[in-house]
């Protein structure tokens, strides 16, 4: 077997220190009171918060709940408020918070279930109110696709970024809008609005307006610009909301360009498959 | 791409860059004159007062600069109102009674500014 090895030569499993864990413990019939329960944590190099959840559970107390699944920053479901601040716990590891002390609260600007298990559900909601799919006409072309629709590498940058969402909600925990205003699409719907509407192959711009520019819209935004620090991906949804607003501006003053669904990318008429290369897979829809 | 919401927001950011640019002439004649020299005398005087509202260019001025601020700062306030998590029909009446006031405040200031103007002009 291979001994883990730092890149400083020492062993990886080695205890830098104990960190205590203190941890904000809530159940609707159990504990119904909020209290905080502390943990001493034996802590390696490199090991998460995600990490040290799981040390808790297996040797201190298994009764804590928390939620995760891909334990790499890509599902979305690991976040809580981490020393203040709302982080995703499998992408945050306990020595860079330089800490003795880690507080471990579930996400604000939510309900929480239980422990750190925050209730997701108004999220999703506000997510589906903007329609966060391609909106076009040729409605037969989208039951029954007879190919794929035509879009450059440029028109895939104009929203590439905004599509790197996993709906973790840390972006609404920070945000100072949805901690006043229950109301308020908040930065990950409003981003979702117009990752579609720059999408070329969308044309739904006009029916995500209520929703995206109505009373509880962008409008709504202040630009603290929290969501885009607290953001795990890079999205920048507080640029996603500034950008829609100058659309908006643009659209009051009629200049805003129309804009028609991208059509059917040409077929490939030519050319020859490589060797090795297997047929696509049969359509399953 | 356009809401009555998108619409109202954008007469607040039209009426900011007016308030920007008139109260900028309020500002630099009646605080700033002195500091450069520009005016002779007291810009708060009686008579100086009667004399800038003979002046039409600054009673309309005026007049513009209270629509704006009005509008501007009652817009600003159903902002700051509705990110208070109210009920809809709160939403409603709220946005009926800042238009009244509004209105109430603008014939106000508009009928004194323009009372004064036309019996200086003796019209
Ligand atoms: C120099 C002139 C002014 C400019 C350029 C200006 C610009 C702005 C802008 C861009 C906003 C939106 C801020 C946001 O949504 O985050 C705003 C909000 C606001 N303004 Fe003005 N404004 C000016 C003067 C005034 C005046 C004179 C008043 C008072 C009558 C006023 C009252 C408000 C209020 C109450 C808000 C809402 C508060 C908020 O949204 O944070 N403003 N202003
Ligand atoms: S925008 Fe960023 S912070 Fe907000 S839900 Fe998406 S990935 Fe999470
Ligand atoms: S467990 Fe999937 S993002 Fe953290």
């Amino acid at each position: 077997m291979i001994e883990p090895v730092s890149t400083q030569g020492e062993k990886t499993d080695e205890i830098v220190k104990n960190v205590k864990f203190k941890v904000l413990r809530f159940d609707r019939d159990t504990i119904p009171s909020p209290r905080v329960d502390s943990f001493d944590v034996p802590v390696k190099k490199g090991m998460t918060v995600l990490d040290a959840l799981q040390y808790i559970k297996e040797n201190l107390d298994s009764t804590l709940s928390w939620r995760f699944s891909c334990r790499m920053g890509v599902c979305g479901s690991c976040g809580m408020f981490i020393n203040g601040f709302p982080r995703l716990a499998c992408n945050t590891q306990v020595l860079e918070l330089e800490a003795d002390v880690v507080d471990l609260k579930p996400l604000p600007n939510f309900d929480t279930i239980k422990d750190l298990v925050p209730d997701l559900a108004v999220l999703f909601e506000k997510h589906r109110s903007v329609r966060p799919f391609t909106l076009r006409k040729d409605i037969a072309e989208l039951d029954n696709p007879s190919g794929e629709f035509f879009q450059t590498t440029d028109e895939l940058q104009r929203y590439l970024q905004f599509a790197y969402c996993i709906k973790c909600g840390l972006c609404m925990a920070a945000c100072p809008t949805v901690a006043t205003d229950r109301r308020y699409l908040g930065p990950q719907a409003l981003t979702q609005a117009h990752r579609y509407n720059m999408d070329s192959r969308d044309e739904g711009r006009d029916e995500r307006k209520d929703e995206a520019l109505g009373t509880h819209g962008v409008f709504r935004c202040h630009f603290a610009g929290a969501c885009s620090e607290a953001c795990p991906k890079g999205v920048d949804p507080a640029f996603a909301i500034q950008l829609m607003k100058r659309d908006a501006l643009k659209a009051s003053f009629g200049l805003l360009r129309k804009k028609k669904a991208a059509p059917l990318a040409p077929k490939v008429t030519s050319g020859k498959r490589m060797e090795g290369v297997p047929d696509a897979p049969k359509r399953t829809v | 791409m356009r809401t009555r919401e998108s619409t109202l927001w954008t007469w607040h950011l039209v009426a900011g860059a007016v308030i920007l640019v008139l109260l900028g002439i309020h500002m630099f004649i009646m605080h700033l004159a002195d500091f450069f020299g520009t005016v002779q005398g007291d810009v708060l005087e009686f008579s100086s007062v009667m004399e800038r509202s003979l002046d039409a260019t600054f009673a309309v001025m005026y007049v513009v600069l209270l629509a704006a601020a009005l509008y501007h700062g009652l817009y600003g306030l159903r902002n700051i109102i509705f990110e208070l998590s109210i009920s809809e029909r709160a939403e409603r009446v709220i946005s009926v009674l800042l238009v009244l006031a509004g209105v109430a405040l603008f014939l106000v200031g508009a009928y004194g500014t323009l009372a004064v103007h036309s019996a200086q002009a003796g019209v």
